[in-house]
């Protein structure tokens, strides 16, 4: 059947073909033929027939379909085409060409998982991976203490050590890199995040506690060829991102991808002496290496990284070349090298896609070398981890099954004041995990794991997730789990450091710095529904989680002048309740709406407490807008976020001088962040935005700032913002 | 005593010449939604002996992976049928038709148009 209608200059007719063997000529219905870098495009009709309209200056036409390779034909005068496109395999991704959310929640998954897209990273414009949480309810972020400007995050009203925090799969923010390394990941190298609520999988080991985080990372062969962006703070903050990725032949692709960030100004806003934010420095430089040979089902990256961090703050006055480890001046510096590779292997087997196989292994250096005032800590830790695992099915591709054995080893090296300490941790384990999915309205994942471990002994780590659909758009979930730990007591508190309190810790039978490891039980349900709401989309999820801790490390800082550490005796738990609501409010304007209850408490020596600097309520709102897309591909993006927390308990200041006492429970914080971008192009973008609009501000952060070699000094009593409204600008340039 | 061994491997080899415990063949079953996709998937999965299928919206194709020793194409597209769902070698019965969700009436003209776009 071809067309014999006479063909105009300003139109392109052509047939779209299903490739096959034979070349039997069957035509492709609903293929979307375009033309490149506009919105003109037309669909095959039942014969794989399209009419396009045509322009001298359109020379490139796209032809795409769901399941087959999109193609870009080079047309040079309006002759009718006839094109061949090839099925893909099933291993090749499909690109998501209709707008999506930026978060998204999965109505099908047994885990409560919540995935946050590039899309939505870009909503919170800067800068690393301890900022991209800022526009998400389900982790909390604040400020660790008052002088090293780090962030810490949040989970079900837990700390950081408690979450496993992987890069793609591999567990990377642990050990010596607890307090700092989600700052050594910059936001741009994301691709996306995976935020799993409750226990999570057995298949990354046996330390998750509260939840995990997964960051996958820019892939060389899907990111822009090159990409870079810039930005400046009015706080004094630059940092430069580029990426270059480059395909080497249609199997191999290299990218490489360098950060750079520093902060030259000192700031002193609230006249205390002592600077509001650190400066700082930092080079980081990451080479990926991506395989792919669909054919015979082989993908595999190879990563080596190398971050180099220096940070110096303390009093404006502080001079580190005269005045190090002195009392002329209290100042503190911190540097960390650290060297990272990493390379994993992933085989599906062509002819049977339910067989996988994937091994991965990491080797990592962390050195910190560091001094708070007249306290030195150094930590050297090197550590392996290695992974190989088999996925296949029982019987049918309703029942899969993961197995495999993964090993660890963990080499400390500390000076903690005067006192060293040294210690080797290795474990070797084998997991089991089975997910049944009925193709409907259930499935549930179990998974069990043993491990034998030099200082945690012989143990099992057992953890399900299940999810039931009972009406439409809606899921319940539950999951119930075990997780065990060593707390590296002093890494993970540095903060500690920057205050004059005594470190002691109690118990020495154990043998992790004489405590036993942490022990904890996690359980959760979660409920899901989705309806519409003026006939646009909404959802409302409800979840609660419980962790309970059969063993924990007790943070003791109850008494001002000491730090304690040790083995739980009694109840530790922490409650959490979160209720949140998306609406589509109108076409482009999404609305995200949270609050959250925490009930977190713990038997210390002086009795059973709520958890210090953990308010009780929170309330999260999210609006974010977009004009719609010009032909140019140029748009606005707005984004707004109020974050607002109660009252949190202070530690008990009762003993110290009445100067240097503090109430028992801080004020509420409320903050405001907003941002504008404009798109020009698919290629360029300017961003404009502004932290902490209302300028809210915690007015003495530090304790005894006049003081600091007295008994009293102390930077840890941080609720809020310590610097005001800030405001900053960038660039993002990018060539597919 | 090894004669018999001998003797039941070879009987058994000659098996698995014969019939393929990964056999994969793909069928054409028609439908228009994704509504369809998991009635069909589900049918045909909850036939013994299939290990994996997996329906595509716009080609109409099922892929399958199934056991010869246990199923055969036959009955695998029996079990679609018996769900509503017609492939080139059955048809549904129409009282079962009848009683898919009327969204996914593929045999309704209206109903394919509408899911053109």
């Amino acid at each position: 059947m071809l067309p014999c209608i006479a063909i105009g200059q300003d139109q392109l007719q052509g047939t779209i073909l299903e490739a096959n063997d034979e070349n039997e000529p069957i035509g492709l219905a609903g293929a979307n033929v375009y033309w490149l870098n506009t919105t003109v495009g037309a669909v095959t009709d039942i014969d794989g027939n399209f009419k396009i309209s045509y322009k001298t200056d359109y020379t490139k036409l796209v032809v795409s379909y769901v399941g087959f390779t999109t193609d870009t034909i080079a047309i040079s005068e309006p002759k009718f085409i006839k094109h061949w496109l090839s099925p893909v395999s099933n291993l090749d991704e499909v690109v998501l060409k209709s707008r999506k959310q930026a978060t998204s929640k999965s109505y099908l998954q047994a885990a409560n998982v919540l995935t946050v897209s590039s899309e939505e990273l870009l909503k919170a414009a800067c800068c690393n991976l301890s900022e991209s949480f800022e526009t998400n309810p389900s982790i909390d972020v604040n400020f660790a203490d008052a002088v090293t400007g780090t962030r810490q995050i949040k989970m079900l009203g837990l700390t950081s050590p408690y979450i496993l925090i992987a890069t793609e799969n591999i567990p990377a923010i642990r050990g010596a890199s607890q307090a700092y390394g989600l700052s050594f990941i910059p936001g741009t190298w994301v691709e996306s995040i995976q935020i799993t609520k409750g226990a999570g999988s057995v298949v990354n080991g046996f330390e998750s506690i509260a939840g995990q985080i997964n960051a996958e990372l820019q892939k060389p062969m899907t990111d822009a060829r090159v990409f870079v962006n810039a930005y400046g703070a009015a706080n004094g903050r630059y940092e430069l991102n580029t990426h270059l990725n480059t395909a080497l032949n249609d199997r191999w692709s290299t990218g490489l991808y360098l950060h750079g960030n520093m902060r030259d100004k000192k700031f002193d806003n609230n006249d205390d002496g002592f600077l509001d934010m650190p400066l700082a420095k930092q080079i980081n430089v990451m080479n990926r290496w991506q395989y792919t040979n669909l054919e015979k089902g082989i993908v595999s990256f190879t990563n080596i990284r190398y971050l180099n961090d220096n940070k110096q703050t303390g009093q404006t006055i502080f001079n580190p070349d005269t005045d190090k480890l002195t009392t002329n001046a209290w100042g503190s510096e911190i540097d960390t090298r650290r060297l990272e590779a990493t390379t994993k292997f992933g085989y599906v087997n062509p002819e049977i896609p339910y067989q996988s196989i994937g091994a991965q292994v990491a080797y990592s250096n962390h050195k910190q070398e560091s001094y708070f005032g007249l306290n030195t800590y150094n930590i050297t830790h090197n550590s392996i981890y290695a992974n190989a695992i088999y996925n296949s099915i029982i019987s049918d591709s309703r029942h899969k099954i993961k197995t495999g054995i993964s090993f660890t080893y963990d080499k400390y090296e500390e000076l903690v004041v005067d006192s060293e300490y040294e210690r080797a941790e290795n474990s070797v384990g084998a997991f089991f995990e089975y997910a049944f999915d009925n193709v409907d309205d259930l499935n549930v994942t179990a998974g069990i794991r043993i491990d034998r471990h030099n200082l945690l002994g012989t143990f099992i780590t057992p953890r399900l997730h299940a999810r039931y659909t009972p009406w439409e758009k809606s899921a319940i979930r539950g999951s119930i789990g075990r997780g065990k730990r060593s707390a590296n007591i002093f890494t993970e508190n540095q903060k500690m450091f920057a205050t004059s309190r005594r470190i002691n810790v109690l118990n020495s039978g154990g043998k992790i710095y004489g405590l036993d490891p942490e022990i904890a039980w996690n359980y959760g349900v979660s409920f899901l529904q989705g309806f519409n709401l003026f006939d646009r989309k909404a959802d409302i999820t409800l979840d609660f989680y419980r962790t309970n801790f059969e063993n924990q490390i007790v943070v003791d800082y109850e008494n001002p002048t000491e730090v304690n550490f040790y083995n739980l005796n009694g109840k530790s738990y922490a409650n959490s309740f979160q209720a949140e609501f998306n609406y589509n409010v109108f076409e482009n304007l999404d609305l995200r709406m949270a609050y959250k209850i925490y009930d977190v408490k713990t038997q210390y020596q002086s009795g059973e407490l709520e958890k210090a600097l953990t308010p009780k309520y929170r309330i999260f709102a999210n609006v974010s807008y977009e004009t719609k897309v010009k032909e140019n591909g140029g748009q606005w993006k707005f984004d707004t976020t109020y974050n607002w927390i109660s009252e949190q308990r202070f530690t008990n200041t009762s003993s110290n001088p009445i100067q240097y006492q503090l109430p028992e429970y801080s004020p509420t914080v409320a903050t405001l962040n907003a941002q504008v971008t404009k798109v020009f192009s698919p290629k360029f973008e300017l961003y404009l935005g502004a932290e902490n609009l209302t300028n809210v501000k915690q007015d003495n952060p530090i304790l005894a700032s006049d003081d600091p070699f007295g008994a009293n000094f102390d930077t840890t009593f941080v609720y809020g913002p310590i610097f005001g409204a800030s405001y900053y600008a960038g660039l993002r340039f990018r060539i597919e | 005593m090894k004669r018999i061994i001998v003797l039941v491997f070879m009987c058994m080899s000659m098996l698995s010449f014969a019939q393929n415990k990964n056999a994969k063949a793909n069928i054409e079953v028609d439908g228009v939604c994704l509504m369809c996709k998991k009635r069909i998937e589900k049918a045909a999965i909850k036939s013994k002996g299939v290990k994996s299928a997996v329906w595509n919206v716009k080609t109409h194709e099922l892929k399958l992976i199934f056991d010869e020793r246990k199923t055969d194409l036959n009955a695998i597209q029996e079990n679609i049928a018996a769900v509503g769902h017609d492939t080139k070698l059955l048809k549904a019965k129409d009282d079962v038709y009848n009683n898919i969700d009327p969204c996914c009436k593929y045999r309704d003209k209206e109903v394919v148009d509408a899911h053109e776009n």
